[in-house]
C-alpha cells in the first residue's frame, strides 16, 4: 500500500502535466509546440536509428572521458596542493580566478589552440570541470581533523597509507560535492562545444534541427539531453551513497540525537 | 637545496618526487612569508609563465599572445565605450535573470516546502526537470526570442531557479518542530509563523542558493551570448575570435574572469552581512 502510494505521488503530477499538454495542443496546430504523440513518434524515429551510433554515443564517450579525467586530475592535484600550506597560499588566487572564468568562454580559446578536434572537446570538458573538484579537494584536505592527523602521524602512518585511510575519507564528502558540480558543468560543456564547432554530436544535431525548423525533432533532442542529465544524476547519487555510506550513516546518527 | 627546504617542513618523503616539478617552477616564493605575499607571487609566477611560453615559442604567439600583450589589450578595452556597453548588457541579463529566478524560486519554494503533500507530489517532477542542462534550451530560446536579451534571460532564469529552489526546499524542511509548535501555541498566525519562524530558518539556505545561482547565472549569460549571439561580452568574444583579434579575445576572457571574481566577492560579502546574526558557522558545501 505504501509503495503504491509512493508511485501515485511520483506519477500524479507528470501525468497531469502531460494531459494538460495534450489537451492544450489538441485543437490547434501551434508551430512551436508539437503534440505529445508527434513528439514520441519523432523521438523514436530520430534517435533509435543510426544517430545513436553516429551522434549520441560519441558525445557520451567524450563527456565520460572528460569528466573522468577532470575528476582524477582534480583529486590528485587537490591532494598535492592541499597538503602544503605554502603551495596552497601560492596557488589560491590563481585558482580562484580560473574557477571564476565562465567555462564556456574556453571553447573559442581552445578551438584556437587545438583546432576543431575530438581532443579539443575533451579538453574543453576537462578544463571546465576540473576546478570544482580541485578546489573542493584542497578545501577538504585542509579541513582534516588535526587530532586525527596528529594520531596518524604518531602511529607512523605516512605516504600512501595516510592518503588512503586518513586524507581521502575525511575529504570525501567535499570531493563528492565537487564531483556533483563537475558533472553538470561537463554536460553543459559537451553540448556547447558541439554547438559551437562540430559536425557531429548531440549539440550539433539539435542546433541543426532548429536551423532547419524541424521543431518536433528539436524537442526530441532536448528530451534526449534531459534524459542524459537525469541518468547522470541517478548514477551519481547511487555512487555517492556507495562511497560515502559511512558518512550518511554518521549524519543520520548525529541528526537523530 | 630544493629538497632540504622541503624536508625542513616535515613533508612526507613519498610525495617529494612528485612535488619537485611543481616546486622548481615556483621556487621564487619560499619560507613562510605572509599569505598575501605568496598569493601575489603565485599570480606573478603565472603571468611570467604565460609571458614566457609564447615568447620562447612553446606555443605560437599567433594563438596564445604573451600576457603583457593581452593585459595591454584589456587596458585599451577599459577605455572603450563599446566594451562597457557589452559589460553592461551582460550584467543586465545576469541581474534581471537572477532576480526573476530568486523571486520565483523563493515564492514557490516556500509554498511547496511548507506542505508535505505538495512536496511529495512535485518531488518526481522536480528531480526530473532539475538535471536537464539549461543549454538544452538554447535552440528553443533562439526560436522563441531570436538574438535578443530575452533568450539570455530564459537560460539564466532556468539555470539559477533550481539552485535557489532546492535550497529553499531544504531550508523550509529544516524548521525546528519545537519552535514551530511554540509559535503555534503563542497564537502566531500563518503569516507571522512564516515571517518569524520559517523565514529565519530558511535564510541561510536561501543565501547559499543565491550565491551558487549568481555564479551559474553568469556562466549561462555568457554562454547564451557566445552561442546564440545575443548582445554582451560573450558575443564580443565570439566576434573577436572569428575576426582574428586574438589578444582582444583573450582580454575579454580575462574580463569575464574578473567579473566572476567580483561577483563571488560581492556575494560572499552580502551573505556575511545578511547572516551576521546567524550563530552557527554553516558548512556550505554539502547540500
Amino acid at each position: 500500500m505504501k509503495i503504491l502510494k509512493g508511485f501515485g505521488y511520483a506519477l500524479a503530477l507528470p501525468v497531469i502535466l502531460v494531459v494538460i499538454w495534450w489537451a492544450a495542443t489538441l485543437g490547434e496546430t501551434n508551430f512551436f509546440v508539437p503534440t505529445p504523440g508527434v513528439l514520441a513518434e519523432k523521438f523514436g524515429e530520430t534517435w533509435f536509428g543510426e544517430r545513436i551510433v553516429s551522434d549520441v554515443l560519441p558525445s557520451i564517450a567524450r563527456l565520460f572521458g572528460g569528466v573522468v579525467a577532470a575528476i582524477i586530475i582534480g583529486i590528485v592535484g587537490g591532494l598535492l596542493i592541499g597538503s602544503f600550506k605554502w603551495l596552497r597560499d601560492l596557488t589560491e588566487p590563481v585558482l580562484e580566478f580560473f574557477r571564476a572564468i565562465p567555462p564556456p568562454v574556453l571553447v573559442p580559446v581552445l578551438m584556437l589552440l587545438m583546432g576543431i578536434t575530438d581532443g579539443m572537446k575533451v579538453v574543453v570538458i576537462i578544463s571546465g570541470c576540473v576546478w570544482p573538484v580541485l578546489l573542493n579537494t584542497i578545501e577538504g584536505v585542509r579541513a582534516i581533523d588535526p587530532v586525527l592527523s596528529d594520531s596518524a602521524h604518531t602511529y607512523g602512518i605516512g605516504g600512501w597509507a595516510r592518503i588512503k585511510y586518513l586524507v581521502l575519507p575525511s575529504a570525501g564528502p567535499q570531493i563528492m560535492a565537487g564531483v556533483r558540480q563537475c558533472l553538470s558543468i561537463g554536460l553543459i560543456l559537451m553540448v556547447i562545444s558541439e554547438m559551437f564547432a562540430s559536425s557531429s554530436g548531440l549539440g550539433f544535431t539539435i542546433v541543426q534541427f532548429q536551423r532547419s525548423f524541424a521543431i518536433p525533432e528539436m524537442w526530441s533532442g532536448i528530451v534526449v539531453l534531459g534524459l542524459i542529465g537525469v541518468a547522470m544524476s541517478f548514477i551519481f547519487q547511487f555512487t555517492e551513497r556507495k562511497i560515502l555510506r559511512w558518512y550518511h550513516g554518521l549524519r543520520e546518527v548525529e541528526n537523530a540525537v | 637545496m630544493v629538497y632540504t627546504d622541503l624536508l625542513n617542513d616535515a613533508v612526507p618523503v613519498g610525495t617529494v618526487a612528485a612535488q619537485s616539478e611543481a616546486v622548481k617552477r615556483r621556487r621564487s616564493a619560499r619560507r613562510v612569508p605572509s599569505r598575501q605575499f605568496l598569493g601575489l607571487a603565485g599570480i606573478l609566477g603565472f603571468l611570467l609563465v604565460w609571458e614566457l611560453v609564447p615568447r620562447v615559442g612553446l606555443v605560437e604567439p599567433r594563438f596564445l599572445p604573451p600576457a603583457s600583450e593581452v593585459i595591454g589589450a584589456l587596458a585599451r578595452d577599459f577605455g572603450l565605450t563599446a566594451f562597457w556597453v557589452a559589460v553592461g548588457e551582460t550584467m543586465l541579463a545576469w541581474l534581471l535573470g537572477l532576480v526573476i529566478a530568486i523571486v520565483l524560486a523563493t515564492v514557490l519554494g516556500f509554498i511547496i516546502g511548507s506542505s508535505s503533500f505538495l512536496r511529495k507530489l512535485t518531488n518526481s517532477t522536480v528531480e526530473f526537470l532539475r538535471p536537464i542542462p539549461s543549454v538544452a534550451l538554447i535552440p528553443l530560446a533562439v526560436l522563441l526570442f531570436g538574438v535578443k536579451i530575452e533568450s539570455t534571460l530564459m537560460l539564466v532564469v532556468y539555470a539559477s531557479f533550481w539552485q535557489v529552489f532546492i535550497q529553499v526546499l531544504y531550508g523550509v524542511a529544516d524548521v525546528d518542530n519545537v519552535a514551530m509548535n511554540t509559535a503555534r501555541s503563542y497564537g502566531l498566525g500563518p503569516v507571522a509563523r512564516v515571517r518569524y519562524v520559517v523565514f529565519p530558518t530558511a535564510l541561510p539556505y536561501l543565501m547559499t542558493g543565491v550565491r551558487l545561482a549568481a555564479s551559474v547565472a553568469l556562466i549561462l549569460a555568457i554562454t547564451a551570448e557566445l552561442v546564440i549571439g545575443s548582445p554582451g561580452l560573450g558575443r564580443e568574444i565570439a566576434l573577436a575570435q572569428s575576426g582574428g583579434a586574438i589578444s582582444g579575445m583573450y582580454a575579454l576572457v580575462l574580463a569575464t574572469g574578473l567579473i566572476g571574481v567580483a561577483i563571488n566577492l560581492v556575494m560572499r560579502w552580502i551573505e556575511r552581512k545578511t547572516l551576521s546574526w546567524h550563530s552557527s558557522v554553516r558548512s556550505e558545501v554539502i547540500v
